[in-house]
C-alpha cells in the first residue's frame, strides 16, 4: 500500500463516522417506529363519542381509506392540527376516524362543539384499552389504514400542510390507485 | 413537534396559585398523591412481586425514554404497568408479556435489543472494531520488531562508534539522549 493511500484511511473512517452521526442527529428519538405497519388493524369495539349507543370498530375501517387520528382535549398539538383535519374532512377519498384517547367525554364533546367535528366517527377510549393495542404512546398520532383494513403508515405528531402534502396525500393517492 | 402528553394541571393556574400549590406539594413531601408505588399492586407471593419488578425493569417507558416502566411516573407507563400486572395475574409468562408489548410498541420497549439480522451490527460491531484494532496493534508491533532485528551496516557501526567516543570524552556536555 502506498504511503499517500495509507494517510487517507483515517480521513475516510472519520468521514464515514461524521455521516453516520449526522444521520443519527437528524432523527427524532421521540418517534418510535410502529411494528404494526403492514398488519391488519387490531380488532376492537368502542362506544361512539357523540352517540354512545353506536359503536366504532375495526369493521368500520374496511371498504375505504381511513385516517385514524388519536386525539384528546388535553392535548395542545391536537388543537393545532384540528383546523387541518377540518379542511381534510371535506375530501371524499377517505374518512377521518377519531380515537378519543384517555380523555373525558364532556371535554372532548366541548372541543368538537366549539371547533367543529372533522370525524366521521369517534371511538371513545378513556382508559387506553384500544390505544394500547394500537401502540399509541402519545397524542396526536395518525394511522393511515387502507381499504382492506391494513395499517399502512403511522404519523406521530400533528398533521400540518407540509406533512399532508409531502407524506399523507401521496400515500392516500397511492392507496386509492391500488384499490381502484 | 413531539406528541404532547397529558399536561400537568398546575400549568393552567396563575403564577401565585402555582407557587402556593408547589409549596403545598413540597410540604407534603415525596408522598405526593399521584405518585406511583408498587404497593398498589397486590401479589400472591414475594416471588411474583420480584418477577413483576424484573419485568417492568426490562421495559422502556415510551414517553420518557430514559426511564424504565419501573421508574416512570408517566401516565402511559402506569397504563402499561397495569397491563403487565393484569397479564401476569392471568397467568401469562414473561415471554408472552414481552412479546405482546413488542408486537404493539416494537423492539423499542425492550432495553435489551433482541439479536436479529437488523441488530447484528449493534451486537457484534464493537467486537469487530476490537478485532480490527488488535490486528493493527499486532501488525505494528511485528513491523517494529522486524526493523530492530535488522543488523546495522558497517557505515552505521562507524557512526555509532564515533558518537560513543564523543560522549565518553565529555560526559557532561550536550544532552544525555537524542
Amino acid at each position: 500500500m502506498s504511503k499517500s493511500v495509507r494517510f487517507l484511511i483515517p480521513l475516510v473512517i472519520f468521514g464515514a463516522l461524521v455521516i453516520l452521526l449526522v444521520i443519527g442527529l437528524g432523527k427524532d428519538p421521540s418517534k418510535v417506529p410502529s411494528p404494526l405497519i403492514g398488519k391488519s388493524v387490531p380488532a376492537f369495539s368502542l362506544p361512539e363519542l357523540t352517540d354512545p349507543d353506536r359503536s366504532v370498530g375495526d369493521e368500520d375501517l374496511k371498504g375505504q381509506i381511513s385516517l385514524v387520528n388519536v386525539w384528546a382535549s388535553w392535548c395542545g398539538s391536537c388543537r393545532q392540527e384540528h383546523q387541518a383535519l377540518m379542511a381534510l374532512s371535506k375530501e371524499t377519498d377517505f374518512q377521518i376516524v377519531g380515537l378519543n384517547w384517555k380523555d373525558d367525554a364532556r371535554d372532548a364533546l366541548a372541543v368538537l362543539r366549539m371547533t367543529g367535528n372533522p370525524y366521521a366517527m369517534n371511538g371513545y377510549d378513556p382508559d387506553n384499552k384500544v390505544g394500547l393495542h394500537w401502540g399509541v404512546y402519545g397524542a396526536p398520532e395518525t394511522f393511515v389504514v387502507d381499504q382492506k383494513g391494513v395499517i399502512r403508515y403511522k404519523h406521530i405528531g400533528p398533521i400540518d400542510r407540509k406533512v399532508w402534502e409531502e407524506t399523507l396525500q401521496p400515500l392516500v393517492a397511492q392507496l386509492k390507485a391500488e384499490g381502484a | 413537534m413531539p406528541p404532547l402528553l397529558k399536561k400537568d394541571p398546575l400549568i393552567k393556574m396563575s403564577p401565585v396559585i402555582k407557587s402556593l400549590a408547589l409549596g403545598a406539594l413540597l410540604l407534603l413531601g415525596s408522598g405526593s398523591l399521584s405518585a406511583y408505588t408498587l404497593e398498589e399492586f397486590q401479589f400472591d407471593s414475594p416471588e411474583q412481586q420480584t418477577e413483576f419488578r424484573e419485568l417492568i425493569a426490562k421495559l422502556r417507558c415510551l414517553v420518557c425514554q430514559n426511564e424504565s416502566l419501573a421508574g416512570s411516573q408517566a401516565e402511559l407507563a402506569q397504563d402499561l404497568r397495569n397491563e403487565v400486572y393484569r397479564m401476569m395475574r392471568a397467568g401469562q409468562s414473561q415471554d408472552e408479556i414481552l412479546d405482546f408489548l413488542v408486537e404493539r410498541y416494537g423492539d423499542f420497549v425492550l432495553y435489551d435489543p433482541p439479536l436479529k439480522p437488523s441488530t447484528y451490527l449493534l451486537w457484534f460491531g464493537p467486537f469487530v472494531l476490537i478485532g480490527i484494532a488488535g490486528f493493527v496493534v499486532v501488525r505494528t508491533i511485528l513491523a517494529k520488531k522486524r526493523a530492530t532485528d535488522e543488523p546495522i551496516s558497517a557505515s552505521e557501526q562507524e557512526r555509532l562508534q564515533a558518537l560513543l567516543d564523543n560522549s565518553t570524552d565529555s560526559p557532561s556536555s550536550g544532552p544525555r539522549s537524542t
